[in-house]
């Protein structure tokens, strides 16, 4: 099995030289006027239907996950913010992993590797909660899900934003 | 304070935005708003940092680059300070404190795999301290279903 198959990562999307313009050109974010795509193509040079045709295709392939907007959970009063983590069998942690992905209230889940002895936690589920008490009532749901698969796991909260920019993918 | 207008366009922004000439338009009409109402409220809403972004969310990954999350164990004294480094490689997409021994998590982002190894490598020499990679094995969900 090769590496990408392993990874369950579907294989990069062929981009060409002006899909790389039209990223570079809308990683910081659409403009705010009527024409957006219009506007958007005199910066990468292509007309507004080509932009269009252009992120359609990199929405069916993935590589746009979704066009539209970030909310901030601070602003928006989710001040909590806790990393869930937890150690699960091997055999078993893609099938709970997915179980625990699909909660409402989990906003990410991801499997990554353990780093022994300092870190025994192979799933990683983001949750987020007006409280810290209300993130805790969510975990006691994560927890309930996994059972005796989970053999140990830990909760990391946030204190601070150290720095949040969007991912820049191309300079 | 939000108003009941903001929390519709926050709830229904968070995807699905619609591709053609006059999208705000679209947008608009389908939740029972005013074009130029849209754009107005979603540059406020950006300025005052209820919206992060607002736009196309591209995949790394499927463009041929890279995303690592990394952590550090950062002895407090000298927090401040490897904060600044870290955070000055444009690498670093972002970065929070937590509460455990492992205090420092950061998100690497490169336009290939190479990147991230060489990001880390140069924090590991800036602040003499090891940087543990947990790149990601397989993602069972992502999305961001939060109500405003």
């Amino acid at each position: 099995m090769s590496p990408t198959a392993e990874a369950g990562v579907a294989p990069a999307c062929v981009i060409d030289a002006v899909d790389r313009r039209l990223i570079v050109a809308t990683q910081e974010g659409l403009p705010l006027v009527l024409e957006p795509y219009r506007a958007v193509g005199e910066v990468v040079g292509i007309e507004a239907a080509e932009v269009i045709e252009r992120l359609r295709r990199l929405l069916a392939h993935g590589a746009v996950r979704r066009i539209g907007a970030v909310p901030n959970h601070y602003r928006l009063g989710l001040l909590a913010n806790g990393m869930t983590v937890w150690d699960v069998e091997d055999a078993q942690v893609d099938r709970l992993g997915a179980d625990v992905g699909a909660l409402p209230f989990v906003t990410h889940c991801y499997r990554r590797p353990r780093n022994l002895p300092v870190w025994p936690y192979n799933l990683f589920a983001m949750v987020h909660g007006a409280t810290r008490e209300e993130v805790e009532v969510k975990r006691a749901e994560i927890a309930g899900l996994l059972g005796s698969a989970a053999r140990g796991a830990d909760i990391l909260y946030s204190t601070r934003i150290l720095k949040k920019t969007g991912l820049r993918i191309f300079a | 304070m939000l108003d009941a207008v903001d929390r519709l366009l926050i709830n229904a922004l968070q995807g699905g935005f619609p591709l053609e000439n006059r999208p705000f338009a679209a947008f608009a009409e389908r939740n029972g708003l005013g074009e130029t109402e849209v754009i107005d409220r979603i540059r406020a809403l950006t300025e005052s940092g209820e919206l992060s972004r607002f736009g196309p969310m591209f995949d790394a990954e499927r463009l041929g680059g890279a995303v690592c999350l990394c952590a550090m164990s950062v002895p407090q004294e000298r927090f401040e300070d490897v904060a600044q480094l870290v955070n000055a490689l444009p690498e670093v997409a972002h970065n929070y404190e937590r509460c455990h021994a492992l205090n420092m998590w950061f998100v690497l982002a490169a336009d290939a795999p190479a990147g991230i190894a060489a990001a880390a490598a140069r924090i590991e020499s800036v602040t003499d301290l090891p940087v543990l990679r947990f790149p990601k094995e397989r993602e069972y969900f992502i999305g961001m279903r939060v109500q405003a």
